[in-house]
């Protein structure tokens, strides 16, 4: 049995989206850019339809949600596009969090070659943003602040609420970056005070290629684009819409939105059997995300001793990850673990966990043994030969 | 419904639709190195070592996109620095969007469609550095344009060839040796595949700046999770795309047809074999498109973006048919059509002209 537990890298594909997308790849192919005659009309009607169950998903109107290609280039697109469109001209600072994704601290560092300020901002032990801190900095005109609501690796929730409070009160744009958390927890885009948010549909059982940008309208939040065409998505994105993409990622949402509280009520229980067999199993495990709120599904463990990479080649029947999946090939260990204070030691006997729409009170079961076999395994014996990570032994 | 709209968007191809379905099924993150990751790896380096091989380039050198749109963007915006843009009049929106925002200098075409080489040398001898942007086959009138000798004059003053494949690539043979060209773009639903993939590939040793920042996938290239069934699909239908002789003959015929009733065509010379852009003088477009629609016929007046609003073509305004630019449709067979689907055109089109002549 192959246990999957990587879904906050991506989730398998919900079999009511595939059937929802399904016509879009048969007799309904059209362009939905072809206007001109039925087959792009049923197209575009389709598209616009998904359009409105995703706002409704984090309670958008449906003309503020620019489709993308994932939610990689909906949070290049906020971050660059408002830097692009706002110019030198006024504040440059913008300020982002030392545990964001890969995407958007790159995105804000590359502002920085184009005479903009980017400023890192740490995080507290506990993975959430300090609130003073932040507040000291934006004493410094800025143009944007970028914060996640949840975190890709630990699951930890930040207060979006304050953090945008704190970037209007100081006059600057805010985003989130809502790929992990969309779909997962309550949104409401307009209680929450967020300009602009970044959704996914392939971390929410929809199918990989597709994504969003919320772009507030009321007031207008105005973006440069980060490629001109067609024209298509009122200008902010060129590109023909992938009419069964749209569609499929509609399907996630409207499915997320009904069934979120009945998934959450299914996983979070899950998510503690987990922890209760492997606490039971392995003395000294430590969960680094207990000490802030997080996504229900999500766990990160760190195992006494015990290195993450040579846990996960140990337990070949189990999908589960170190860290974020881009980066997951890299031997370095979790910057955001690090941010959080852990040793590079620490952070290397860290594994991340999650639990999805489909996992199984059996696979929990079984996902638990074979962890705890392979930590037995691994411990039991002779000290571990240094492997690859060998260059972290001293640290 | 009678579909010739192919240039807008091809129709799926079973092949390719069976792939999309075969990905949607398969777990996994390309980037994650469990079994599952390594499952969605190997379908995306397959398809990756597919498309590359058919263009004639090594698989590192193919970038996945969202699509043509990005691909162009990318292309151009990842190799311009330092080079002064050169893009052909006939270009694609997003070329000439792309091209536009970095101070690009149009190189006219000819009353033929093609690219203008004499002008095209002049400019390179003028500029320093440039980095040239043509399309192989142009989406309105199906005009190939000389890549070939383009990219030779363009290597001898030291500037670099981008051209956009998007309409081309799987109706007509090509490499990236053939055309010379240093990049290519492509789309995989204008082949048969699926919308929401698209690559640009790169001659040897060519760096690319990343346009869209993130996870370090493509080789740093090009940030995001790949949409592996867009992909899969795509090399799928690539695969399955072959030979067009047949549709130059549907569309032999159904052109002859449009000319004994009054049509005139747009760019008759070397170009696709699907592709027909037909003008019938003072008759609009929209008002003919809209009475094929009615009878069942699915063409256009120009090239499907933003609006579904018919603007003057600026492809039939830079080949100097001005008059005829609010006045021609287009006619594009996809892979699957009919001879039955070229009669039924005939009929509707016969149709509407005597209606019009009766009028």
């Amino acid at each position: 049995m192959i246990v999957y537990l990587d879904n906050q890298a991506t989730t398998p594909t919900d079999p009511r989206v595939m059937a929802a997308a399904r016509p879009y790849y048969e007799s309904l192919f059209g362009n939905p850019h072809s206007t001109e005659h039925d087959l792009g009309r049923a197209s575009a009607e389709a598209v616009e339809s998904a359009r409105q169950d995703i706002a409704s998903l984090i309670g958008a109107e449906p003309r503020e949600i620019i489709l993308t290609s994932g939610a990689t280039e909906a949070n290049n697109l906020a971050i660059k596009g408002a830097a692009r469109f706002a110019g030198l001209a006024g504040p440059r600072r913008i300020i982002t969090f030392a545990t964001e994704h890969k995407c958007v601290l790159e995105s804000v560092r590359d502002l920085g070659a184009e005479g903009f300020e980017p400023l890192i901002l740490p995080v507290r032990p506990n993975g959430l943003i300090d609130l003073d801190t932040l507040e000291a900095a934006l004493r410094t005109p800025t143009l944007l602040v970028s914060a996640m609501a949840a975190n890709n690796e630990t699951g930890i929730l930040q207060d979006i609420a304050a953090i945008a409070a704190l970037a209007h009160r100081a006059g600057a744009l805010f985003h989130t970056d809502l790929a992990q958390a969309a779909g997962k927890i309550p949104i409401d885009v307009a209680a929450l005070g967020i300009q602009l948010a970044s959704i996914s549909a392939h971390k929410i059982y929809g199918p990989k290629g597709i994504g969003a940008l919320y772009l507030r309208r009321r007031p207008r939040v105005r973006l440069a684009p980060l490629f001109s065409g067609g024209g298509q998505e009122r200008g902010v994105r060129s590109g023909t819409v992938p009419a069964p993409l749209a569609v499929g990622f509609g399907e996630a949402c409207r499915l997320a939105r009904s069934e979120m509280a009945q998934d959450s009520a299914r996983i979070s229980p899950l998510r503690a059997r987990l922890a209760d067999h492997l606490h039971a199993l392995i003395p000294g495990l430590i969960e680094n995300n207990a000490a802030a709120p997080h996504l229900p599904g999500a766990l990160s463990l760190r195992f006494p001793g015990v290195r993450a990479l040579d846990l996960i080649g140990a337990s070949p029947g189990l999908c589960v990850s170190t860290g974020s999946a881009c980066t997951s090939a890299d031997i370095a260990p979790s910057y955001v673990l690090s941010a959080m204070g852990l040793s590079p030691l620490q952070a290397a006997c860290s594994l991340r966990l999650g639990i999805g729409r489909f996992t199984s009170a059996a696979e929990i079961d079984h996902a638990a043994q074979m962890l705890a076999d392979a930590f037995h395994h691994l411990s039991g014996g002779a000290p571990r030969q240094p492997t690859s990570t060998s260059h972290l032994a001293e640290a | 419904m009678i579909y010739l709209d192919a240039n807008a968007t091809e129709p799926l191809r079973p092949q390719a639709r069976l792939a999309v379905l075969e990905a949607l099924d398969l777990l996994g993150n390309p980037s994650s190195v469990h079994s599952a990751g390594r499952a969605a790896r190997k379908m995306l380096e397959a398809a990756r070592a597919g498309i590359s091989a058919r263009f004639g380039a090594r698989p590192a050198d193919l970038v996945f996109t969202s699509g043509g749109t990005e691909a162009n963007h990318l292309a151009i915006a990842g190799l311009a620095a330092g080079r002064q843009v050169i893009y052909g009049a006939t270009e694609h929106d997003a070329v000439r969007a792309a091209a536009a925002g970095r101070d690009g200098m149009v190189l006219p075409v000819l009353a033929s469609g093609e690219a203008d080489l004499p002008a095209l040398a002049e400019r390179l001898r003028r500029t320093g550095p440039a980095l040239v942007c043509l399309m192989h086959a142009n989406n309105e009138t199906g005009v190939l344009n000389p890549i070939a000798e383009a990219a030779a004059l363009c290597h001898a003053h030291g500037a670099r060839l981008h051209v956009d494949a998007v309409q081309s690539a799987g109706r007509i043979g090509f490499s990236m040796q053939s055309l010379g060209a240093d990049s290519l773009a492509l789309s995989g639903h204008k082949l048969g595949g699926p919308k929401g993939a698209g690559a640009l590939i790169l001659a040897p040793d060519i760096g690319l700046a990343a346009q869209i920042a993130g996870g370090g996938q493509e080789q740093g290239r090009r940030g995001g999770t790949p949409a592996l069934p867009a992909i899969a699909g795509f090399a799928a239908a690539l695969e399955a795309a072959g030979d067009t002789t047949h549709l130059a003959a549907l569309r032999d015929h159904a052109e002859a047809a449009a000319v004994a009733l009054g049509a005139i065509i747009c760019g008759a010379g070397d170009r696709l074999p699907n592709t027909t852009c037909l003008a019938w003088p003072g008759r609009r477009a929209d008002t003919q498109v809209i009475a094929l629609d009615l009878a069942g016929i699915a063409v256009s007046a120009g090239a499907a973006c933003s609006s579904g609003k018919v603007a003057r073509s600026h492809v039939l305004e830079a080949m100097g048919l001005r008059d005829l630019a609010g006045c021609a449709i287009r006619v594009s067979l996809p892979w699957n059509v009919t001879r039955p689907d070229i009669d039924g055109f005939i009929h509707a089109l016969t149709a509407h002209s005597a209606r019009v002549q009766a009028a």
